[in-house]
């Protein structure tokens, strides 16, 4: 039986895999390790995130980092745990084979850590054991001997504490000089389930060319998957290779022999490694005091997932976080403002008159400036987000919502994509690859852009400001907040709808860690805000600034001699659109005007602003007027205002459901591998935004508002 | 083990009860994700809570807390210590 692996200092380890559960404090190791010099994408050909960076060490060596995402099992189950197995074995193109694994094992949750540990053993890596967060082991009153650990596991293991830098400099030392492992299989099945993995690996040491621990990973993999391997020999094996024909076979044979004699490959494995772990945490793991500390996450957790206060704490958390975009968030945003629009004024003053400076000051600055603007709202909404991650409230949030949207069929782990949706949907969808179930993933990635995101703000802000001038930072958040709310309900609604007609499955299984409470690391939450604001800088500096120049050469041209300001406007490109969309959508209430401002943003929200501040501000030399003001002094040709009270609700209830993001739709595109899904988002929501649109003007006027 | 009297459904049990894990009831892959997360036989189990809306089940295991739903706790038979 091959199960030993044994590796030399010799290589010199350019490339090192981090590894470990969610919740491990992983990413936190990663950060420690590579500063800033850290890049996200994706892994070619399929939708898991990609985190690489760099290590420097003493000697000006660079090391690569790969982080792998955080999971619980090598079996091949979901996307992620079958690109982690193809990446530690070297078989994606663009990523070199490791020559070093680090697992990231939390030492206060020891056993269920190791079980991936014993899984990664198999694949015969060289590899080491960051013992992370060894602080909460003492915590917990215990004692772990690493060195006693590092013996039984047959590789070096590094007591860390990531997020106080401690252990750091130990592991580095381990990259710099190389590492000797030396370990062996120490977990056996019954014996009549070991012979026929040993079978099997030889079989596929025969025909696949297999090394030995590979073959014995595949072999196990290939057993447990039991009737399921019929539908896999379709796809690419379940890694990656297309097993023959006489070998999948011959594998079925061996099924039906397991089966007659009533072994379960599945789960004999599964509890031989824990029977195994149970020995090596009895030899390694020492209670120091009998009586450890009252733990303070079961007190935490008595308050926040209590039948009253859960909820209490819940939706203020909720409403704080509204309620800090309104308020803290402002000042930044008129700094923001105003460099705009000095550097704005600098431009006018500096260039000459003409198309080029109309250009600048119109189509880019205003363009991009209108969308800056809304960074420090962004930063709010992803300082929550990522707090709640950090801090473990997250999971919390899916315990006590699970049985919520297990009324609409959803999942409880759906809950963390479609509030990550709030900030953006992008990161949201992404982060539905959690859900192991394809149809629910599915349908959390189709009801997602429902929630509402920060590119929304500017929209809701700016109408707000026109519904209600006057109004306090309180009642604009309590509109807001029914604006969240109404997409809530419509993904909700669609959720269900899905789940009852065109993905029907089984109810999905819930089983979700409640990590204990910590204190999040601020390092973390900075390094998460800023990626995610430049990701979204990004799109603000390349498809909204290309849209902002386009719309203003629509909005521009065709040039009339003698027309101004609005006049002109209404004679150009943008102006022959949205007149001939103004019979499609003056049943919703609005004009040419706003229909500029939604074919505008057909491509990302935000343009709205942006659009609407050309349209309004287009030919208005001195610039006083905010938009706000514009719009308020906007009326019908016959002299009705144009942006009544139900017109600004119709207008933000047709953006709370309309997808109108290309960069949703082409995240859409890449997670579900086709147009066709895409296609349909964007259809049924177009749909969806103009019925509630209408039905909020019609009914509105019917019961008498205006 | 045996006395079969004291074996329940760990969806039955209640907040602060303590059990072993004795068996699944069915064997599916919703069992192998499950045992994978530590349920498995013989090992110690306590109901925490439930959620505040009655479902899912908290439960602590191997030294850390798993949520899962009563339809998943259904599946697993436990020996309550009495």
């Amino acid at each position: 039986m091959p199960a030993d692996i044994s590796s030399s200092p010799h290589t010199l380890i350019r490339t090192v895999i981090l590894t470990g559960n969610p919740n491990s404090g992983k990413t936190t190791l990663f950060n420690a390790f590579t500063k800033l010099r850290q890049k996200v994408g994706n892994y070619p050909g399929v939708t898991v995130e990609r985190k690489t960076g760099t290590l420097m060490l003493a000697n000006d060596r660079v090391v690569n980092v790969i982080d792998l995402p955080g999971m619980y099992s090598l079996a091949v189950r979901s996307p992620d745990e079958q690109l982690a197995r193809n990446v530690l074995m070297g078989r994606t193109s663009d990523t070199p084979r490791p020559d070093l694994v680090i697992c990231v094992v939390d030492a206060g949750n020891l056993e269920r850590n190791l079980y991936l540990v014993s899984q990664l053993q198999d694949l015969g890596l060289p590899m080491i054991i960051a013992l992370n967060m060894m602080d909460e082991v003492e915590r917990q009153g215990r004692e772990i001997d690493a060195a006693r650990l590092s013996k039984v596991l047959g590789m070096p293991v590094v007591p860390t504490v990531a997020s106080k830098n401690k252990g750091i400099e130990e592991l580095k030392q381990i990259i710099a000089e190389g590492v000797t492992v030396s370990y062996q299989r120490g977990w056996r099945m019954a014996p009549d389930l070991e012979e026929e993995v040993e079978h099997l690996v030889r079989l596929l040491v025969q025909h696949e060319n297999m090394g030995p621990h590979e073959a014995f990973a595949e072999a196990l993999i290939l057993l447990s998957l039991g009737a399921k391997l019929k539908n896999e020999e379709k796809k690419a094996g379940p890694s990656r290779w297309f097993y023959k024909e006489q070998l999948i076979r011959q594998i079925s044979v061996i099924q039906e022999r397991l089966r007659l004699k009533g072994l379960r490959a599945r789960t004999a494995a599964i509890e031989a490694r824990y029977d195994w772990i149970k020995s090596v945490v009895r030899q390694c793991v020492h209670d120091k005091n009998k009586q450890p500390r009252e733990d303070l996450t079961d007190r935490i957790d008595a308050v926040v997932t209590h039948k009253l206060w859960g909820w209490v704490f819940f939706f203020g958390i909720m409403a704080l976080m509204f309620y800090m975009i309104f308020t803290i968030a402002t000042y930044p945003m008129d700094w923001i403002d105003a460099g705009f629009t000095t550097l704005s004024d600098w431009v006018t003053r500096t260039m000459p008159a003409g198309q080029l400076r109309n250009l600048i000051v119109d189509g880019v600055i205003a363009g991009v400036g209108g969308v800056v603007i809304f960074l420090p709202q962004i930063l709010v909404l992803f300082f929550f987000i990522s707090l709640l991650q950090d801090t473990g409230y997250m999971a919390r949030t899916a315990f006590i919502m699970d049985r919520v949207m297990s009324k609409v069929g959803l999942h409880g782990k759906s809950f963390i994509p479609l509030l990550s949706s709030f900030a953006c949907a992008i990161p949201g969808i992404m982060s539905a690859r959690t859900i192991e179930s394809p149809k629910d993933r599915l349908v959390t990635i189709l009801v997602a852009p429902l929630m509402s995101c920060s590119a929304r703000l500017p929209v809701y802000t700016i109408m707000i400001a026109v519904l209600m001038p006057a109004a306090t930072g309180m009642q604009k958040a309590g509109i807001m907040l029914a604006m969240y709310v109404t997409g809530i309900v419509g993904a909700c609604l669609m959720a269900w709808l899905f789940k009852k007609t065109l993905l029907r499955s089984q109810k999905p299984v819930f089983i979700m860690e409640l990590p204990p409470y910590r204190w999040p690391s601020w390092h973390a939450v900075v390094i998460h805000m800023w990626e995610r604001s430049r990701l979204f800088l990004k799109r603000a500096g390349t498809i909204i600034l290309a849209l902002s120049v386009i719309l203003w050469v629509l909005m521009s041209y065709p040039r009339h001699e003698g027309l101004r300001g609005s006049e002109a406007l209404k004679a150009s490109f943008a102006g022959q659109m949205g007149t001939a969309l103004e019979p499609v959508i003056k049943p919703l209430g609005y004009d040419w005007r706003i229909g500029i401002g939604l074919v505008g943003s057909f491509a990302a929200r935000e343009v709205f602003v942006s659009t609407m501040s050309i349209v309004f501000n287009l030919g208005d030399e001195a610039k006083e007027n905010s938009l706000r003001e514009a719009f308020q002094a906007a009326h019908w040709p016959d002299g009705r205002p144009l942006f009544t009270p139900l017109v600004c609700l119709s207008l933000m209830v047709f953006y709370v459901f309309a997808l109108q993001c290309v960069s949703t739709i082409a995240i859409v595109w890449r997670e579900t591998n086709s147009w066709q899904w895409p296609l349909f988002q964007f259809v049924y929501m177009a749909i969806l935004a103009y019925l509630a649109s209408l039905a909020v003007y019609q009914l509105g006027r019917m019961m008498g508002f205006s | 083990m045996s006395k079969n009297n004291n074996t329940v459904s760990l969806s039955k049990m209640l907040i602060g009860q303590k059990g072993h894990i004795r068996d699944f009831f069915v064997e599916s892959d919703d069992c192998e994700r499950i045992e994978e997360m530590g349920v498995t036989p013989g090992e110690h189990v306590e109901v925490v809570r439930y959620a505040p809306l009655g479902d899912p089940i908290e439960i602590k295991i191997r030294g850390y807390h798993l949520s899962l739903r009563k339809e998943e706790a259904e599946l697993i038979q436990v020996e309550v210590i009495p």
